[in-house]
């Protein structure tokens, strides 16, 4: 670890604190408060912090912040559905509730330029303040001049204050074409595996000596560092397969000492956690669950196992003319749906761009009336062309089995896709005994 | 507001008017038009209650199907509620991520009748485990702060300014401004706890009215695949922060599949959530029950035939899964059957139907007589009696009373023996008869079943059913006929459990018989045998001596006892056609049935466009098919005309045929100087007929050439 931070005019207790509580950061957290000064220092107008997920962005900053008792305001952009809820929650934290109030219906960036100013004439910044706001890659999509209006509020406000952004995202995707004050980028990497290990063997169980802990997080990590980086998502997993990991112990079945016994007896088990609840195919309750009970893993069927939809007959062969639609070339619909076709090879009717399969392309749109066409030849019985067979395809639709592509033109030749997949739809096709393979360009 | 309209697009809603010009008293409505006949207050009512029955019981039918997944949602509900509450310090649950536990609730595709399964789901909640729970609709919620207004409108049951919408101004004033978001909700929820807890301090467990200390919020999500998943990711995520002050919990409504919340959620917030699956009853089930308690059953008078009941059931299983719908449609046809058909006052209970058929006017008499299948009765009888029943109306009236209760007679015995007949072959191979009751309940009102070849491979299959099989499906039979009460059911069941009860003497009896009959099998002759034509010469002897083999005593009892089914099919599952009077009760007619709930609005357009006399009535449009009249209007014209064309139509063509043909209509000579000639009238008359028909999207306009217009339909004349 290292000496500790160090940054004049705060405290060395609380520093000390601070770092403690910052395992595997110091050297952001020492940035960040050479970059912060001096409490009473002006500081740069605007900080932008990016990293992974769950690689403590939030976590140093808002720790130094509350720790070393400095005023802030923090707002996570995705709540504030508007504008005016980021002012007021930023108003609210610095100035208190009665500058909030203030703030007009719907306000735009320069009432709250003006309302700040009010009362930061009342009360002039002692201490430099901090405006942290977190998931900031959401103000892209708010009001045009809020991003670049944020970046140099120090000098709009003419105050001591300066602006955080944190963010998954790289700055490079944030910048406006017409240009901005350039925030500093500061960058937050992963955690290696070393340091996960040092930071998830912290938190070890009190019933438990912390070794056998740290022993079991390296077994955890042999498994799943290889798919998962998230640290909260691993401390999750960790507190859930804990349990299992102890039972040889409970049992007496197993000394701590007996490193590869208990391997033996977990690294199964979370094999199979990564199947599922990793994927969330099984809840963590059921998981646990399913622990207590000790039952095999088969007995719970995850999500994707339920994929059978039951349809209506017309929908189902809408819903194949819509596969046909989408992954055959228009061309050789005549092929396919012509009694008479004649003599059409693969070989010399293939176009050049076409010869890759179109499975790997990927649905192409295709008109309503090639849809109808489609599905006239390929029912069986003839169908009278009624309300309820156009509105089944709007409730195809909805169910997102059908997508709707582009906009204009909805009313004479709407156009759309299709967005399920071949096992769902030979599914789909078996039950009403229509082999599709026979139909699909790709695998004549 | 919305519409229940299939088509997109615009919607003018007329601001209600308050007063209606014109009320017509309720029980008017079935004397209006047909005011000859006066029993139309009667019909109406009978009709009614008759829908208020249906109504209640498919109601509560739906409710006993929803118990059990109600149940179990329930149970998961309280489960979570109290793992809420007993969050304590211990190290699993510090460590554990904190998720929201999320019901994914998998209805099937027939999204018309959740409507009915959220409502006793939410009705549940309210009552049994929390005062907060609400219910949201993707269309109403485009964006997240829609979203998030409608979610804490219906909980705090105030409204919420959203910062932006200047339209409301003036309307939630009176109320304290509050801003949308979950902090607030969060502060309310607090503020609810703290008087809930002062009102009832001396209560143990500080509960009130039923609900826990801390009662959850529960969101329904009531169309998942609906709703946009950037909306409901950030929603997510919003809720998760707050989830150690406010315990959330979701439900999601989903139609296709579980596996849609990971198509739409990323893991990064399906991580959030603690997702626990229920499955409700598939759809087709649902609708075999309503039909088992709706249609086969003597208890409403009011009976379907087999064209009407065909025509629902395919809606259902071809367009929409939809037991709502299949309900409306049997409300449709009840309309309609006490509508149009004014002997209908005879389709109610026994007793008043009797009542009725005494007090028959003149004019129902009549009515009476020309039904088809009182003159097939009458053909039937003596020439004495035909006169009797064609002029005295007393005669008529009495006749009907006897037929009305053999009718509610014939019901009686039908219902059963119908049941019956379907368990014993609803279980054969390849289903000759139908696997569900209802197919084989059509196939017994078309035509006489056991004429039919179905009947016949059914039968034979019976017959070489093994012995304890058919003990087993007797005996169910049995366990059908026993809650009727009829004298013919009695003595019906009666037999079978004869027949059931010598089966199982059967089993008592000396077995020597049977091994007596096995020494003189050939069987081990074979083996001998090594010459093929030997073995072929053995093979034929044997299948001679096996047609001529004694009879066992079980195959002797198992043809006398499918003689008897056989016998109760005969006489009791006679088509409902043959009944006299039959029409009181059935309304057969598919056709108006299957115009109004699968319309063809295409090919209303059609017949209307190339057959314009259809709906005009007007006797100059009437010509020979194929051809319009010259004076039929315009676009007809015009549509006639462009029917002839390719794929891209010269619109100059397209008027100079037009004018020539509507000078013909004029009537000016055909060799004159201006025959044919467009002037400026005929000119707007046509660009008129254009773009209606563009409107009607048959044409557009398109880029390709100049002067041309597409055409969206194909064929021709």
């Amino acid at each position: 670890m290292l000496a500790g931070l160090q940054c004049p005019g705060y405290p060395e207790a609380k520093l000390s604190s601070v770092s403690e509580r910052l395992p595997c950061r110091e050297g952001q957290a020492g940035t960040l408060l050479a970059l912060m000064g001096e409490p009473e220092q002006y500081c740069f107008p605007s900080i932008f912090i990016y990293g992974h997920r769950a690689t403590g962005k939030s976590h140093v900053i808002l720790t130094l912040l509350k720790e070393l008792e400095v005023p802030h305001a923090a707002v996570s952009c995705v709540e504030c559905v508007s504008a005016g809820l980021l002012f007021e929650q930023v108003l609210l934290a610095m100035f208190g509730s009665e500058s909030a109030t203030l703030l007009p219906r719907s306000p735009s960036l320069s009432d709250f330029v003006r309302i700040y100013r009010q009362f930061c004439a009342q009360e002039p910044a002692q201490q430099t303040r901090y405006i942290v706001l977190e998931r900031a890659e959401l103000l892209r999509d708010m009001e045009a001049n809020l991003l670049p209006g944020l970046l140099r509020l120090q000098e709009l406000v003419d105050d001591n204050v300066t602006v955080i952004l944190l963010s998954e995202i790289v700055w490079d995707k944030f910048r406006p074409n017409t240009g901005c004050f350039e925030p500093l980028l500061l960058h937050f990497p992963d955690y290696t595996k070393a340091e996960l290990l040092q930071i998830l063997s912290l938190d070890s169980n009190p019933s438990y000596s912390p070794e056998l802990y740290s022993s079991y997080i390296n077994i955890l990590l042999g498994v799943f560092y290889s798919v998962c980086r998230d640290l909260r998502e691993l401390r999750h997993l960790a507190a859930l397969n804990f349990p299992k990991f102890c039972e040889p112990l409970e049992k007496g079945e197993a000394k701590e000492s007996d490193t590869h016994k208990l391997w033996r007896n977990i690294e199964p088990h979370l094999k199979r956690a990564m199947q599922t609840v990793y994927l969330r195919e099984v809840s963590s309750v059921q998981w646990e669950q399913q622990q207590m009970e000790e039952k095999e893993a088969t007995a719970l069927r995850g999500l994707s196992a339920h994929a059978h939809v039951e349809l209506p007959y017309y929908s189902k062969f809408l819903l194949i003319a819509a596969y046909l639609a989408s992954y055959n070339p228009a061309r050789t619909d005549r092929r396919f749906f012509l009694k008479h076709h004649g003599k059409i090879k693969k070989t010399n009717f293939l176009k050049k761009h076409e010869k890759t399969s179109n499975h790997l392309l990927g649905p192409k749109p295709f008109p309503l009336d090639r849809l109808l066409a489609i599905f006239y030849s390929v029912v069986d019985s003839r169908v009278a062309p009624t309300a309820s067979v156009f509105s089944q395809i709007s409730s195809l639709v909805t169910l997102q089995l059908l997508t709707q592509v582009g906009h204009d033109d909805q009313l004479d030749s709407p156009k759309y896709k299709c967005a399920v997949s071949l096992d769902f739809i030979s599914a789909i096709s078996r039950t009403v005994s229509f082999d599709i393979v026979r139909y699909l360009y790709d695998f004549l | 507001m919305s519409t229940s309209s299939v088509s997109k697009g615009c919607f003018v809603f007329k601001p209600g008017s308050k007063k209606r010009k014109r009320t017509v008293a309720i029980d008017e409505y079935f004397t209006d038009g047909s005011d000859d006949c006066g029993n139309g207050r009667e019909r109406f009512n009978i009709c009614q209650t008759l829908w208020e029955k249906i109504k209640m019981d498919t109601e509560v039918l739906q409710e006993e199907l929803n118990t059990k997944i109600l149940d179990s949602l329930l149970d998961f509900i309280k489960r979570c509620t109290s793992s809420f509450q007993s969050r304590t310090d211990d190290w699993t649950s510090h460590m554990r991520a904190s998720e929201i536990p999320t019901a994914a609730l998998v209805l099937g595709v027939n999204v018309p009748d959740h409507d009915v399964t959220f409502q006793s789901l939410s009705e549940l909640l309210r009552k049994s485990v929390t005062p907060f729970a609400v219910s949201v609709q993707a269309k109403e919620c485009a964006a997240l702060k829609n979203l998030m207004q409608k979610v804490l409108e219906r909980l705090m049951g105030v409204g919420v300014t959203l910062e932006d919408d200047e339209e409301d101004t003036g309307i939630h004033l009176p109320h304290k401004k509050v801003s949308c978001s979950v902090s607030a909700l969060s502060q309310w929820y607090k503020s609810m706890m703290k008087t809930r807890a002062i009102k009832s301090p001396d209560k143990t467990g500080g509960s009130e009215n039923g609900f826990s200390q801390s009662p959850p919020i529960i969101v329904i999500f009531k169309d998942f695949e609906a709703f946009n998943p950037r909306v409901l990711q950030d929603f997510i995520l919003i809720c998760n922060r707050y989830i150690q002050e406010l315990p959330f919990i979701f439900i999601f409504g989903i139609a296709t599949s579980p596996s849609t919340i990971q198509h739409m959620l990323p893991h990064s917030v399906s991580s959030l959530l603690c997702i626990e699956l229920f499955q409700s009853l598939p759809c087709t089930q649902h609708l075999a029950t309503v039909i088992d308690k709706l249609i086969l059953t003597s208890q409403f008078p009011f009976k379907l035939s087999s064209k009407v009941l065909q025509v629902l059931v395919s809606i259902f299983l071809y367009h929409d899964f939809s037991v709502r719908n299949f309900v409306k449609g049997l409300q449709l046809a009840l309309l309609e059957h006490f509508h149009s058909q004014p002997l209908s006052v005879l389709c109610c209970g026994k007793n008043e139907a009797l009542l009725y058929a005494q007090k028959l006017s003149h004019q129902d008499v009549e009515m009476v007589r020309q039904l088809p299948s009182f003159m097939r009765y009458v053909e039937n009888q003596e020439p004495q009696e035909q006169v009797h029943l064609l002029t005295s109306d007393e005669g008529v009236r009495e006749v009907c009373q006897r037929f009305l209760k053999d009718l509610r007679k014939y019901h009686k015995n039908y219902y059963p023996v119908l049941k019956c007949l379907h368990s014993l072959t609803s279980s054969l191979p390849k289903y000759p008869l139908g696997k569900q009751i209802r197919e084989l309940h059509i196939y017994c009102m078309e035509k006489n079943v056991w004429e039919t070849n179905e009947y016949e491979s059914a039968m034979q299959l019976l017959r070489l059913l093994a012995k304890d099989e058919l003990v087993l499906s007797l005996r169910k039979c049995a366990d059908i006929l026993k809650p009727d009460k009829t004298k013919k059911m009695k003595s019906a069941l009666q037999q079978l459990e004869n027949y059931i009860a010598k089966f199982e003497q059967l089993d008592s009896m000396s077995i020597e018989d049977l091994c007596a009959e096995e020494v003189t099998s050939p069987g081990k002759d074979l083996q001998k045998k090594t010459d093929l034509f030997q073995l072929q010469k053995t093979l034929l002897e044997m299948k001679g001596t096996r047609r001529t083999k004694k009879i066992s005593p079980f195959e002797l009892l198992r043809n006398e006892a499918l003689e008897f089914i056989d016998g109760l099919v005969r006489s009791y599952l006679t088509p409902p056609e043959l009944q006299p009077l039959n029409e009181v009760c059935y309304y057969s007619s598919s056709g108006v049935l299957r115009r109004h709930l699968n319309a063809t609005p295409r090919t209303s357009i059609q017949t209307a466009l190339s057959h314009p006399f259809y709906y005009l009535q007007n006797e100059s449009l009437k010509t020979d098919a194929g051809t319009v009249s010259n004076s039929a209007p315009d676009i007809c014209i015009a549509y006639k005309l462009h029917l002839e064309c390719g794929r891209l139509i010269n619109l100059f063509d397209w008027l100079e045929a037009y004018a020539t043909v509507t000078s013909a209509a004029e009537g000016k000579d055909p060799d004159s100087e201006d025959y044919g000639k467009v002037d400026e009238l005929k000119h707007a008359r046509f660009i008129q007929a254009v773009s209606e028909l563009e409107f009607l999207g048959f044409v557009k306009s398109t880029k390709q050439k100049t002067d041309h217009v597409a055409r969206l339909t194909w064929g021709g004349c």
